[in-house]
């Protein structure tokens, strides 16, 4: 369950955007500039909305007329960031461990590492990887966090095709293994209609509509792009 | 080339208080570049103003400072005195000189170096449960680590060469505040003194040498990517 109402100012652009959501992945879809990525930066506490209330999974994390805004570190929330933000010091064991809550069972490293195929680069440093490799750990890394919810933004951005596919296809996977509530950023259909159950128009930063998945994959009009990578993808 | 004893028990004081003098200065630097770096508060510019004061100031004024307040009749200074931790006229009180005078360039270099870690992989790691120190030492102190270098070698090199602050606080007393410098100065005020004074300039241009490459070899290299940050 996600709920959202929120108000936020970055200079010229305004956001206010106010859901409520039952899917279990909710995808903000829309152009580039409509203040997806804003609204994800702000459940994931990295921009303070100037009023509102956000609450995942019946966790509040912010409303301004309780005062209530928990910081980033405390939200429990598994952040995949476009540019993945790999730690560049340390190697890919290092940054998957990193947000590993302390005792956390070894085997669900192992797991992680398994289901994402990342055992042969656990030693390699974020400059010696591809932009698939490096997107995967930047979503073990969020999943290692054994977070409560999920946010990815735009997780296919800036890959080539095979990359593209083959990190679409990690990701179905994790869906139907770790089934969390999971919020995705994305301008792309055919990565929505993949991945989401649920989604959110969104246009200048405003709601345009919020629709179940197969509304969206009907009204989107796009059976070509629906049947080209992701029917790749899956194989 | 080889020193006298004086100028080798010099020497070895001169790299002693220089040592110590930039390691206590370290922590109280980072902290200050920290907050000049990440954080705005009212009165920054002031603050960064005070902080900078060593470096501006006549090294005999910061001297003569240190002395009213650390020496024996100074505020600090009776209290150290009555601890039996008495600075004044010692090593210790020259290691001090030492790290007042180095702290402004730490305090640049490490300014610098923390504005140059790209500000979102510190939010990535709040996100993934990191408190401030946890980000602070395990993000953005190793992507400093260059600029951390740099500014090092430029504050030995700083703490190694003082001479007005050191000899106005603590005086010349061989061995114990005798440093390289003030030991340079005395033998360049005695007759006689010429070669001395020449093997001990000639160490004096090694060492900053020395220290100056390591710190263009980092500043050089160094840096990672700086970004525009989220909030």
């Amino acid at each position: 369950m996600i709920a959202l109402d929120l108000a936020l100012q970055r200079g010229e652009f305004s956001l206010e955007l106010a859901l409520q959501s039952t899917a279990r992945a909710l995808a903000l879809f829309g152009p580039s500039g409509c203040g997806k990525t804003s609204t994800l930066l702000a459940i994931a506490g990295l921009l303070r909305p100037g009023r509102g209330r956000i609450a995942v999974d019946g966790r509040v994390l912010f409303d301004r007329h309780a005062n209530i805004d928990v910081p980033p570190a405390q939200r429990d929330l598994g952040v995949v960031f476009q540019d993945a933000r790999l730690f560049p010091h340390l190697n890919v064991r290092e940054n998957l461990r990193f947000g590993m809550p302390r005792g956390a069972a070894s085997r669900t490293f192992d797991d992680v590492v398994k289901l994402l195929e990342l055992s042969a680069l656990l030693r390699r440093k974020p400059g010696q990887l591809s932009g698939g490799q490096i997107r995967r750990i930047a979503i073990g890394r969020a999943l290692l966090r054994q977070p409560r919810a999920l946010l990815l933004d735009e997780p296919l951005a800036n890959l080539h095709r095979e990359a593209r596919a083959e990190v679409l296809e990690h990701l179905r996977g994790l869906k139907r293994e770790f089934a969390l509530t999971t919020i995705l950023v994305s301008h792309q259909p055919d990565e929505v209609a993949a991945l989401a159950d649920g989604v959110a128009r969104i246009d200048d930063g405003r709601l345009a509509a919020l629709e179940d998945i197969e509304t969206f994959k009907a009204s989107t009009a796009m059976s070509m792009a629906l049947d080209t990578p992701v029917a790749h993808a899956s194989g | 080339m080889l020193l006298t004893h004086a100028e080798t028990i010099a020497l070895a004081l001169s790299f002693k208080v220089s040592l110590v003098g930039v390691a206590c200065s370290l922590p109280v630097a980072a902290g200050c570049a920290w907050l000049l770096a990440r954080t705005r508060f009212f009165g920054k510019s002031v603050f960064e103003g005070l902080l900078l004061l060593p470096l501006i100031l006549p090294p005999v004024v910061t001297g003569y400072v240190l002395l009213i307040v650390f020496g024996h009749h100074g505020a600090i200074g009776r209290l150290l005195d009555a601890a039996g931790l008495s600075i004044a006229f010692r090593w210790t009180g020259a290691a001090l000189a030492a790290a007042v005078m180095a702290f402004p360039l730490l305090v640049v270099a490490l300014r610098n170096a923390f504005e140059s870690v790209d500000r979102k992989l510190e939010h990535a790691a709040a996100t993934l449960g990191a408190g401030p120190w946890r980000i602070f030492f395990g993000v953005t102190l190793p992507l400093s680590l260059r600029g951390l270098v740099a500014g090092l070698a430029l504050a030995f090199a700083r703490a190694f060469g003082e001479f007005g602050a050191t000899i106005t606080f603590v005086s010349s007393i061989p061995g114990q505040t005798r440093t390289l410098p003030i030991a340079l100065y005395e033998l360049v005020s005695t007759p006689g003194g010429e070669t001395g004074a020449l093997r001990l300039t000639l160490v004096a241009v090694i060492v900053a040498l020395v220290a100056s490459l390591v710190a263009a070899l980092m500043l050089l290299r160094g840096g990672t990517r700086p970004d525009e940050a989220e909030a």
